[in-house]
């Protein structure tokens, strides 16, 4: 008989289905790093929802997980996953977004859920590109990129996904890349128990639509390590000037605030009140 | 008020979005999301204090799109919800019904309906938006509708859209009006014991990867959030046990007739009609929500005057009660359909009555003003 090694994360997989990520994607890393940080923190699968959205990032817990998945609208995951969290808080909710997903057509709902200080966690998969639907421009869109809306090269300034969320209020918030799987798997676990709105910019590596843009076309490799090469951490940024940060990546547990009133908890205090009265 | 020893028996004098948000709660609606647009936002103003006290949830959303959606991932949270707006906040939820209805998420949306197109007349009562929920989001679907008249069925009908919801598994909207929802009368709040309400199938234990939770027309059982039923939940075409197949056209095809026969093979459980006078009736005026109230009082003058005519309203638009009309075009010679709008629901009743009765359409002298007894009644005394 032949002695076979389960994969030690299997057990948080359907089963049956086959993931359908093109070569490289960083989506597998992103998957590993979430499923590492939860089987470290020892919480029943049972206790997690994913919701996700349309964009490639949506695949990463959907179908595959194996516990409660809403697949939802391109744009909308964190407003459904709003709904779902008010009504089960007990809950552990987590969003895959893509940063389509979040800051383009779903930065209203991102934004306010950020300020209402919601525990959720959104994980946001940021490769700079529209990849599902051809490698469109998206609002992180490196400036002069051209993509194949943008022939011309790209005239708009990119989004900052991190500082766009730590100034709508988030209480968590972490940026790391793709290159840094375990770093990311620790900030992952940080949000998962912290009690309030949580944001993971993961930036990722899309070889196929965003690789052609910088002339590394199916090199996933590459990518990774021009990551590798443009990330400075946070507690070394902090001591850098800004033309020495020019084209960086700063990775790291970026924000952390506690004593914050998150939203689930004011309502158990409304209805106390309302009761009351 | 008669005294009575059964508990709860209530009426009040009440405005119609008030008798909304009211019936909501004794049909055990715990959340409610909605984004402020009148004429509907004292169903908001109301379920804000009350469903506090009820031990629910309310959220005022950042837009229509997000109440919707916080909606929909509230029923998977296993509560009973709903949100309240008007026709500018039902076209930006349209997509996202759509993904109600092929999740099978039950869920009532009232749309309180005003001037339209676009900002239109925020305070002028218009049945503009009848196709709307049927036809508005993209695809080929089922969805379930009632037109209230009175405040009293503001209450009733929303109890009634709750229980629908949840016998289906289907958004069910209130087709109401901005006349309806502002006018105050009196409401008839029922005992206790009178309250029947339906509560969804609930998947009990996990089945499996291949679980059968969606596209049974007989409705699959429902599997809650946060209950280890492993629930696979998408927007996308899938099979029985929700998983995505977005490339055979036969699964396109069971998906899409299973969910459409959901609801059309119980349309003798969801489609309600009020017949009335119809028995030597020659001609019948058809009529739904606010118009109704004055078609009702010219036929029952058009009878004391000795006019055979009687009255035809449905209270579920949708399904459309095609086959009661067409029983309807065999009994009279003509159908006269009366509607606040330039002729929506009409193309249907004349199709229904299959040349069987005349169906002539009988446009409101102005848009948003009512019928005046008068001009029902000359029509019908031309038509008879």
């Amino acid at each position: 008989m032949k002695n076979t090694v389960e994969h030690p994360l299997k057990k948080y997989f359907r089963g049956e289905i086959n993931y359908t990520t093109c070569p490289g994607c960083g989506n597998g890393i992103i998957s590993q790093s979430i499923l590492r940080a939860i089987d470290e923190l020892n919480i029943s699968f049972d206790q997690f929802a994913f919701v996700s959205g349309i964009g490639c990032s949506g695949w990463i817990p959907s179908p595959y997980f194996n516990t409660d998945i809403l697949h939802v609208t391109h744009g909308r995951s964190v407003a459904f996953a709003t709904g779902l969290k008010l009504a089960a808080p007990q809950l552990k909710v987590i969003i895959c977004a893509g940063d389509g997903d979040t800051s383009a057509i779903g930065g209203n709902h991102f934004i306010h859920a950020a300020r209402r200080n919601i525990d959720l966690t959104v994980i946001c998969v940021n490769n700079e590109i529209f990849g599902m639907t051809g490698g469109q421009v998206a609002p992180t869109t490196p400036y002069s990129s051209k993509t194949t809306t943008t022939p011309y090269g790209s005239i708009e300034r990119p989004f900052d996904l991190s500082n766009l969320s730590i100034a709508a209020g988030a209480t968590f918030v972490a940026r790391w890349t793709t290159y840094q799987a375990r770093s990311l798997k620790n900030s992952i676990k940080k949000a998962i128990e912290h009690k309030g709105f949580s944001f993971i910019e993961v930036i990722s590596q899309c070889p196929v639509q965003y690789g052609k843009v910088v002339g590394m076309r199916n090199d996933s490799v590459s990518m990774l390590m021009h990551y590798k090469e443009c990330s400075v951490n946070i507690r070394k940024a902090k001591n850098m000037s800004e033309d020495e940060l020019k084209d960086k990546i700063i990775v790291g547990d970026l924000v952390e605030k506690k004593n914050v009133p998150e939203l689930t908890d004011e309502i158990k205090r409304l209805r106390r009140e309302a009761k009351r009265k | 008020m008669k005294s009575s020893v059964r508990k709860e028996h209530k009426a009040e004098f009440l405005q119609g979005n008030i008798a909304c948000a009211e019936g909501a709660i004794v049909a055990g609606c715990k959340f409610f999301a909605g984004y402020p647009i009148t004429p509907a936002s004292e169903i908001a103003h109301h379920m804000s204090k009350r469903m506090f006290e009820k031990d629910g949830t309310f959220i005022q959303t950042e837009d229509e799109i997000a109440a919707i959606a916080n909606i929909i991932g509230a029923s998977w949270g296993g509560v009973k919800s709903m949100t309240a707006t008007s026709g500018p906040g039902i076209s930006l939820m349209l997509e996202n019904i759509g993904l109600a209805v092929v999740t099978e998420t039950p869920c009532v949306i009232v749309n309180v309906q005003r001037g339209g197109p676009s900002t239109g007349s925020p305070t002028i009562a218009f049945q503009g938006d009848m196709l709307q929920p049927k036809f508005g989001s993209h695809g080929e679907y089922q969805i379930i509708a009632l037109a209230p008249s009175s405040p009293q069925e503001m209450f009733d009908f929303t109890i009634i859209a709750f229980n629908k919801a949840e016998k289906y598994r289907v958004p069910v909207f209130i087709l109401a009006d901005a006349l309806v929802g502002h006018m105050r009368e009196r409401v008839d709040f029922p005992f206790e014991d009178e309250i029947i309400l339906d509560e969804r199938k609930k998947l009990e234990t996990y089945q499996g990867i291949h679980q059968k939770i969606f596209l049974d027309e007989n409705v699959a059982p429902m599997p809650i959030f946060g209950k280890g039923l492993k629930a696979n939940i998408t927007g996308s075409t899938h099979k029985e046990d929700g998983f995505r197949n977005v490339s055979d056209p036969q699964i396109m095809d069971n998906a899409i007739r299973k969910l459409s026969n959901k609801i059309l093979k119980h349309k003798d459980d969801i489609i309600i009609v009020e017949e009335k006078y119809l028995e030597d009736a020659e001609v019948a005026i058809f009529s739904y929500g606010l118009v109704y109230r004055a078609v009702l009082e010219t036929v029952n003058t058009a009878r004391s005057e000795g006019l055979k005519v009687g009255s035809f309203r449905p209270i579920t638009v949708w399904p459309f009660p095609q086959e009661q009309i067409e029983e309807l075009s065999k009994k009279v010679k003509t159908i006269v359909v009366c509607e606040n709008n330039l002729g929506q629901m009409y193309p249907f009743v004349k199709a229904a009555a299959n040349g069987n009765a005349k169906v002539i359409f009988l446009p409101p002298k102005i848009l948003g003003a009512l019928y005046k007894q008068e001009e029902i009644l000359n029509k019908i005394k031309e038509v008879i």
